[in-house]
């Protein structure tokens, strides 16, 4: 049908963007992570075992994991309990000024993310705008120094970054049900609290479960939050990651680390769309 | 007894805002709606009775309001103004899910997450029937749409016919007072939708439901309903049974809208109709007026008469034609003739070889029906003028089209 020289033109780029943008730095990391470095930071390349032994074992690791994702489960549920009422109300009830919402929700993406996390450190210092209001109205006599510097406050910052991309799919989902499925459920008795759960909920779950994954994985693999405000506390996997990949100069531990995360994310990826496709029904 | 009581109660409250008294048996009453949408007006000052029982089609054109009227009945629009009542109760301010109406959807709207069996058995869950009866319900549903082996299939799994049947079951396990169809029939293909109008015009004397069924198929109308109430432009063109408005169409629309006919432009003058060369006695006033001769209402003379065209104060009209052209279609075929003036006329005659050349035709004067002119709206593709246009292209130039499509 095309010409040879013209699949050349087309498939060539894509399948070596692919190649050396994905494919080689993922080889690498792995090849890294059963490396090791020496005590004068050289990297030895010997093949072992003993980055993944010292992930097991040293409890830091793994509890910066737990609370790495005790933190992205925060964030996800808040994102959910957010983007799904306002998907909602978009879908169903925003009549002519749908179009207009929905631009309202998208245009903070283009907001660039550090301006957003400072934004949120600017509000929660100890001098910033939030204790400053507080002490003001005369809630607090003191600042308070829980808001900034805590996991709280990555939660928060995250929240606030992720909900558009939690509420994107929620939001397709409800626009692909059917108008006349809600009619018809009204027209056999239900009411509308009847309907929401028996019929609009069931078929919105494929984009419940998207929006949940994209904000699990998404905070799940931050640092700049957690960098800017988390303070010792809020401490996530990915701050170990650059550490290591930075000051500390432990490339293959990196590495070993790194690898775990992106099979921990690609096997949630797929149980999320195992399940996406269970309750789907188009 | 209480409710029925209750109802009584409502009743006699209601009967001071009555605007028109509802016949005996009528079930749904139609009072003055009208519909707007924005400026745009949909329907106009339709009253309609509806009896117990009754399999009424909604006929008409697409935007003729058809929809909107059904769905003003299942409470998916809210009119404008006007009211319906169902049993002696107000129905039109109800939310949809508190009324006794059901209805089959267009495009079915099963739940795509639920199996045929969930999806029967919505209704009777919502309205918390014990699990058992729910069950046997469901069960006697699908038998009666010959649906039972498909009880644990998805709606996805299954075909568009068979689709169609559990929309049925869907609406009919309720038991509704009223089942509302929406063109349920028109997403099938020709074999069997034939074999589907027969099927739901058995199911419906079975069940006595009252069936209000809305579509643009006039044939499918002719073939189910008890009453067609035919639309146009939001206002009511005609409401009788099939027989009447095809042998007794009271306007020229009607006519050409329910079958085919030629529609003849006659002057009147003391008791005799004229057009063009031909006569026939008839009561109506003097003046102009529109008569509807349904093609096969003219056959071919059979022994041919001395005399060419016209026979005065006769039962029959004879008249000699020219064979133009001939549409074979089976058992009966269309012929499309010139008479002696330039008039020409659609004739349907059993199919048979004709010689070309001028042949002898005839009508009984009784079956020209003087028909209303419908004034064509203008959002009508045809201008107001083509009614009143050349008296020699007046036979039938839609029925030639709808006969070809």
């Amino acid at each position: 049908m095309f010409s040879r020289a013209y699949r050349t033109v087309v498939t060539v780029p894509p399948v070596l963007w692919v190649a050396i943008f994905l494919l080689v730095p993922y080889a690498l990391m792995f090849c890294y992570s059963f490396w090791s470095v020496n005590d004068s930071g050289a990297i030895v390349h010997s093949w072992n075992l003993a980055n993944y032994h010292e992930l097991l074992t040293k409890p830091v690791y793994w509890q910066t994991l737990l609370r790495s994702m005790w933190i992205a489960a925060r964030v996800m549920f808040f994102s959910m309990l957010l983007g799904f009422p306002l998907a909602y109300f978009l879908s169903f009830h925003a009549g002519a000024r749908k179009d207009l919402y929905y631009q309202l929700v998208i245009i903070p993406l283009w907001v660039s993310y550090l301006v957003r996390a400072y934004a949120w450190k600017t509000i929660l210092g100890t001098d910033g705008v939030l204790n400053t209001l507080l002490q003001y109205v005369h809630v607090t006599k003191h600042p308070l120094d829980f808001l900034l510097y805590s996991p709280f406050a990555v939660v928060l910052t995250l929240t606030h970054i992720y909900t558009p991309f939690a509420f994107l799919p929620i939001y397709a989902s409800l626009e692909h049900i059917p108008r006349n499925l809600i009619e018809a459920s009204h027209d056999l008795g239900a009411t509308p609290a009847q309907t929401f759960w028996r019929v609009i909920l069931p078929l919105s779950i494929p984009g419940l479960l998207a929006g949940a994954t994209f904000a699990f994985v998404l905070s799940l693999g931050d640092f700049l939050a957690p960098l800017l405000l988390g303070g010792p506390s809020g401490i996530m996997i990915s701050n170990i990651v650059v550490s290591l990949f930075g000051a500390a100069y432990n490339w293959p531990l990196g590495a070993a680390i790194s690898l775990c995360m992106l099979a921990l994310v690609l096997a949630l990826i797929f149980c999320s769309e195992r399940l996406e496709k269970k309750w789907s029904f188009q | 007894m209480q409710a029925a009581k209750k109802k009584m109660a409502t009743n006699t409250e209601s009967a001071t805002t009555q605007t028109s008294p509802s016949t005996p048996n009528s079930l749904v009453s139609i009072r003055s709606v009208a519909k707007k949408f924005g400026k745009n007006v949909v329907l106009r000052d339709i009253s309609l009775e509806i009896a117990e029982g009754e399999f009424l089609t909604i006929l008409g054109e697409s935007g003729s309001g058809k929809t909107t009227l059904l769905r003003i009945l299942a409470g998916f629009e809210h009119a404008t103004s006007g009211e319906v009542w169902m049993s002696n109760e107000r129905l039109d301010t109800q939310p949809p899910y508190r009324r006794r109406v059901n209805t089959v959807f267009q495009s079915y709207a099963l739940f795509p997450h639920m199996t045929v069996e969930q999806n029967v058995g919505y209704g009777l869950s919502i309205a918390k029937r014990p699990a058992a009866e729910i069950e046997q319900r469901v069960s006697e549903a699908l038998a009666k749409v010959k649906m039972s082996a498909y009880a644990k299939s998805k709606p996805s799994k299954i075909s568009g016919g068979q689709q169609q049947r559990i929309a049925l079951a869907r609406a009919l396990v309720n038991r509704p007072q009223v089942l509302l169809l929406d063109e349920p029939l028109s997403a099938l293909d020709a074999n069997l939708r034939r074999e589907m109008q027969v099927e739901l015009k058995a199911l419906q004397r079975e069940v006595g439901i009252t069936f209000i069924f809305v579509t643009h198929d006039q044939e499918e109308a002719m073939v189910m309903s008890d009453r067609i109430a035919l639309l146009r432009s939001g206002e009511l063109e005609q409401v009788a049974s099939p027989r009447e408005i095809y042998s007794r169409p009271a306007t020229s629309y009607t006519a050409q809208f329910i079958g085919h006919t030629n529609l003849l432009h006659v002057d009147v003058l003391n008791g005799t109709a004229m057009c063009d060369r031909l006569t026939w006695p008839t009561t109506i006033a003097d003046g102009e007026a529109l008569f509807s001769l349904r093609p096969e209402s003219i056959r071919v003379a059979r022994i041919a008469p001395p005399a060419i065209g016209q026979q005065k104060a006769a039962p029959s009209v004879r008249f000699r034609a020219t064979l133009r052209d001939q549409v074979f279609h089976g058992a009966t075929e269309l012929l499309r003739v010139e008479c002696a003036g330039g008039l020409f006329l659609t004739i349907r005659t059993a199919s048979r070889d004709l010689p070309k050349g001028p042949l002898e035709f005839e009508f009984d004067a009784a079956d020209a029906v003087p028909v209303r002119s419908t004034r064509l709206g203008s959002n009508f593709m045809g201008s107001t003028t083509e009614e009143s246009s050349t008296k020699e292209s007046n036979a039938s130039k839609d029925s030639d089209k709808k006969e070809s499509a």
